[in-house]
């Protein structure tokens, strides 16, 4: 896997996306937990730039959401997305939103790539990082993180499958004269 | 939009490097991290709230900010105390009750001393990121990065980040405003689902704009070889003076005293009770 320039500006850009809607565009759900469009875009840059794409979006944005937001720095969720862009990078075949290709069964893919991973980040990671890093009650973080990650999911599964879709629409399909 | 970003002052902690502002921000988020000893968490605050004194920024600059933590620590305490009023009495091992509430909810003071904890561990990681974050040039903020070791095309991809979000935004209310003269309500007055129909109505020209933008900034990075070489230098960058070493000394200090309470309280939690 290659980090081209491309890739840079991809996970600059990315990453200045996730902040901006994190800050703007999220809606409160539960306590300290908001119901936010910024994975959906994470999902589809890391479908189309791939996972250290993602990786860095993740990672950068959430960070950069969370200093401004006075958050400081809540490791453990900042952990939770990096792990969503890494493996969101891979549910994807490498190249095949770019060249066009994306159907059914990718989008599929796609839907059930990001169940799993929404899954195993939110209603996993998160919360066990916050028992072991803050001692945090167990109930109230498990709670937490299903309702994100059950936000997080459907977003990412509708808003982020219709953006990969209308990406691959501006693109020209491989071996195709048209 | 509240100030976000550098505000450039003289002042001790502006002229260290980048590189070791960012090293005290991770040593402390990881000292922090480690324990939850109350004097260590409350002498960290205290150092961290010294050196915010000496950057010359002024608390009623960052007001949104601070009532922004505030909010998130009362609503984060309140969560916890919901959920598990006896999680302090389970940590310490004594229940020492001052009053009852309701049902199963009562306030020990093994539960206040726990949340004060949780309260003091956030925080003490605050004010030295915002330092980091307000002292810090964007320019040399890539170089810092780069400094530690992280290699150049992630450091400028945080830079660049940082350069485009103000870009973004502007792009963002653009899109909203021009979609709102179409017709498009994304207010409180409108319906959830007019609303979120609204939504997607700016995000998707948002992101297809912003996928144009990346096309265009790449292809001038590569145009002037942007990449072509292993290494880089930076234009930003600054050798580091005696002030940093002392101040990436105590930031090491800081990760050593944290692990040196574990072995004296013989855990994460020191037990007053």
């Amino acid at each position: 896997m290659k980090f081209t320039v491309k890739h840079i500006v991809a996970t600059a850009i990315g990453a200045a996306l996730f902040f901006l809607l994190a800050r703007f565009l999220s809606f409160p759900l539960f306590a300290n937990t908001y119901l936010t469009l910024q994975y959906a875009v994470l999902g589809f840059f890391a479908a189309v730039f791939g996972p250290i794409a993602g990786l860095l979006i993740g990672l950068i944005g959430h960070a950069l959401t969370d200093l401004a937001w006075g958050y400081g720095i809540w490791w453990s969720w900042v952990i939770a997305s990096t792990i969503v862009g890494l493996l969101s990078g891979f549910i994807v075949k490498a190249g095949s939103v770019e060249s066009g290709e994306f159907g059914k069964k990718g989008i599929i893919r796609f839907v059930i790539g990001s169940l799993i991973i929404h899954g195993v980040s939110w209603g996993l990671v998160a919360p066990v990082l916050d028992i072991l890093i803050y001692a945090e009650p167990a109930d109230k973080v498990f709670v937490q993180g299903i309702i994100a990650g059950a936000g997080n999911f459907v977003l990412t599964a509708i808003v982020g499958t219709l953006l990969i879709l209308g990406y691959t629409k501006t693109r020209v399909k491989s071996g195709s004269l048209e | 939009m509240t100030a976000f970003g550098y505000i450039p002052r003289d002042s001790v902690l502006h002229r260290l490097t980048g590189a070791s502002k960012l090293i005290m921000t991770v040593a402390l988020s990881i000292a922090a991290m480690i324990t939850f000893d109350t004097r260590f968490l409350v002498f960290v605050i205290i150092i961290s709230l010294v050196m915010f004194g000496l950057s010359k920024i002024r608390f009623s600059e960052l007001k949104v900010l601070l009532a922004l933590i505030t909010l998130f620590l009362i609503i984060n305490n309140v969560a916890i105390y919901l959920f598990a009023p006896e999680q302090g009495t389970l940590i310490y091992n004594t229940r020492n009750e001052l009053f009852h509430i309701a049902g199963r909810y009562s306030v020990t003071a093994e539960q206040l001393f726990y949340q004060l904890n949780v309260s003091l561990k956030y925080f003490a990681i605050v004010p030295v990121a915002l330092i980091f974050f307000l002292t810090t040039e964007p320019g040399e903020f890539a170089s810092s990065l780069n400094a530690l070791k992280v290699h150049y095309k992630i450091a400028f991809a945080v830079s660049l980040s940082l350069r485009y979000i103000p870009d973004v935004q502007r792009a963002y209310r653009e899109i909203s405003q021009a979609q709102q003269a179409r017709g498009v309500d994304i207010s409180r007055k409108a319906s959830l689902r007019r609303r979120l129909a609204g939504i997607l109505a700016i995000l998707f020209p948002l992101v297809f704009s912003s996928i144009d933008k990346i096309e265009q900034i790449s292809n001038a990075m590569e145009l002037r070889s942007f990449g072509r070489m292993k290494k880089r230098t930076w234009y930003a960058a600054r050798s580091f003076s005696k002030r940093d070493f002392v101040f990436v000394g105590i930031s090491v200090l800081f990760v050593l005293l944290s692990v040196l309470t574990l072995v004296v309280n013989g855990g994460r939690f020191y037990n007053p009770f």
